[in-house]
């Protein structure tokens, strides 16, 4: 439609996303989408969009973008400083950008990934059901890969509604992106682990490694020690932590692989995803048990949060 | 010609959380032909519901992908339990695929030394099954196919290759496979092949599906 914003430094690694393609993962593609679908769907709903539009995922860094033509955008997620023509600007809240405006981010605060929604949604390449950027595949959002430099972005469509500013997610309503507990249900094989394992599990704090991607998290802390024979490949989940013979668990993120055969221990709940989403390197987490009740309520909470903005 | 249905009685299935939207159903776990074909009729079974936003067939069990607001994990456990128990479909003979190899692998060599083989006694194991499509995952266009005959058997490498190229045709323990993508990979590299397993441009995107068969044969380089 219109183009709306030309890049001037992606940031590290910037990329279209949506809710993902889950209908793929039976020919073995990655789910993909947003990390944090929270935000994602935060951003999407203050801009005036429906939740599953694409929206930018900003990793660490954000971009540098200057308004080609008037629009109205919102930022969620991570906290990394945006500002507009070098003012602060306000997150999960609509913000008019002129034409000529430049919206920026000083450095990172909080968080790991922000979300930029654009009203009008953005215009991407769809694949298999699904705008998000599948950079193994190369297929999907701005042709398959992250953002560079001259870009152009244009929405999808003509916003549907009148772009009003100010629109918001009210500050209590927001996650709370400090608190590094991982909800999770115990998994399928957590009984592999011994009582000794267990209990490092729901009790140990563990710290995200450097190999950390969309794909999933290495966690850095105890080992833990699994006992059994290898098991026959099977479907996998984003949440799910996995412990592969070293004994260093992985947590699967969004682009995680679709089948594997190590022992799934634990898997985290929908609405801690959110959370884990966040984390970057270096930082701490523990893991909480809960049962499927209490991790409903937390799921219905998000929801409710999201419907204020409808 | 229809094959007979299944004599054996009905797994007994267990049903594992995978957190809040998914679950793990169990069948079995060994590598066993008549559970995997139960697994994908079950798969299939389970995706023509309004509740399941996708099943997953693997060796023995199926992954369920549910909508937290239409069902809960109790509900459609059951409901899986009661699938689960009726007769299988028959079982039709998948479609068969015949991939030329080129068996010049650089773990060849290796492989035939460790198994006290001819590289070309190799060549003739590997070639001679009609392999199955036992689960397409892990990687776009990845299938796992097997068994493997017995006098292949070898665990993976010690240390996996940071990248392995795309069309390496691959070994490890009773199973075989084709590298659709340059990946990481810790199986050993027998041969390659010019066929492309992962089609972007196609949907699905890739060649094998579940309960294929495979046949190799040795091509000239």
């Amino acid at each position: 439609m219109t183009t709306v914003l030309r890049v001037i430094e992606p940031g590290l690694l910037t990329t279209v996303q949506d809710l993902g393609r889950p209908h793929a993962i039976a020919a073995g593609v990655q789910p993909g989408g947003a990390m944090d679908r929270f935000a994602h769907r935060a951003a999407n709903l203050v801009a005036g969009n429906p939740e599953g539009d694409a929206t930018l995922e900003c990793t660490l860094t954000g971009p540098q973008v200057v308004a080609e033509h008037s629009c109205l955008v919102a930022i969620t997620g991570a906290d990394l400083d945006p500002r507009v023509n070098g003012q602060a600007a306000p997150m999960w809240t609509g913000i008019f950008l002129g034409q000529g405006d430049r919206l920026t981010f000083g450095g990172r605060r909080a968080g790991g990934r922000a979300y930029i929604a654009i009203a009008g949604g953005i215009e991407a390449d769809r694949w298999l059901g699904s705008a998000s950027t599948n950079l193994m595949a190369a297929r999907g959002g701005l042709h398959g890969r992250n953002l560079k430099a001259g870009d152009q972005i244009s929405t999808a469509r003509e916003a549907t509604r009148p772009a009003v500013s100010g629109h918001h997610l009210i500050e209590r309503l927001r996650p709370q992106y400090f608190d590094h507990t991982l909800h999770a249900i115990a998994g399928p094989h957590v009984k592999r682990l011994d009582a000794q394992g267990r209990g490092l599990l729901f009790g140990a704090t563990f710290k995200v490694s450097r190999e950390a991607d969309r794909m999933g998290y290495r966690l850095d802390g105890p080992r833990l020690a699994t006992s059994g024979e290898e098991l026959l490949s099977f479907g996998l989940t984003a949440g799910a932590v996995q412990v592969p013979h070293g004994g260093q668990p992985i947590l699967l993120m969004a682009d995680h692989q679709t089948a594997g055969g190590y022992p799934v221990v634990a898997t985290v709940v929908s609405a801690s995803m959110p959370i884990a989403a966040q984390l970057v390197p270096g930082d701490e987490l523990d893991f909480k048990e809960v049962t499927l009740e209490r991790a409903r309520q937390m799921r219905l909470s998000l929801a409710a949060a999201l419907e204020t903005l409808r | 010609m229809p094959l007979p249905p299944s004599t054996r009685p009905a797994p007994r299935v267990r049903i594992h959380p995978l957190g809040d939207t998914a679950l793990l159903a169990e069948l079995g776990t060994r590598l066993d032909t008549a559970l995997n074909t139960r697994a994908i009729a079950l798969a299939a079974a389970l995706k023509k519901r309004r509740d399941v936003r996708q099943a997953v067939a693997g060796y023995t069990g199926v992954t369920v992908h549910f909508d937290p607001d239409q069902t809960t994990p109790d509900v459609l456990g059951a409901a899986i339990k009661r699938l689960a128990a009726k007769r299988p479909p028959m079982a039709e003979p998948g479609r068969l695929h015949r991939i030329p190899v080129v068996y010049e692998g650089p773990d060849l060599e290796e492989v035939a030394a460790r198994l006290k083989l001819s590289p070309q006694r190799i060549v003739e194991l590997h070639s001679r099954p009609i392999y199955r499509v036992f689960l397409v995952g892990f990687v776009p266009g990845w299938a796992y196919l097997g068994p493997l005959p017995e006098e292949l058997e070898l665990p993976r490498r010690h240390v996996p290759r940071t990248q392995v190229p795309a069309g390496s045709v691959a070994i490890a323990g009773r199973q075989t496979g084709i590298y659709p993508l340059p990946t990481p990979g810790g199986w050993h590299l027998i041969g390659r092949t010019s066929v492309k397993l992962f089609l972007p441009d196609s949907d699905p995107p890739c060649l094998f599906r579940a309960g294929d068969r495979v046949k190799f044969f040795a091509a000239k380089s």
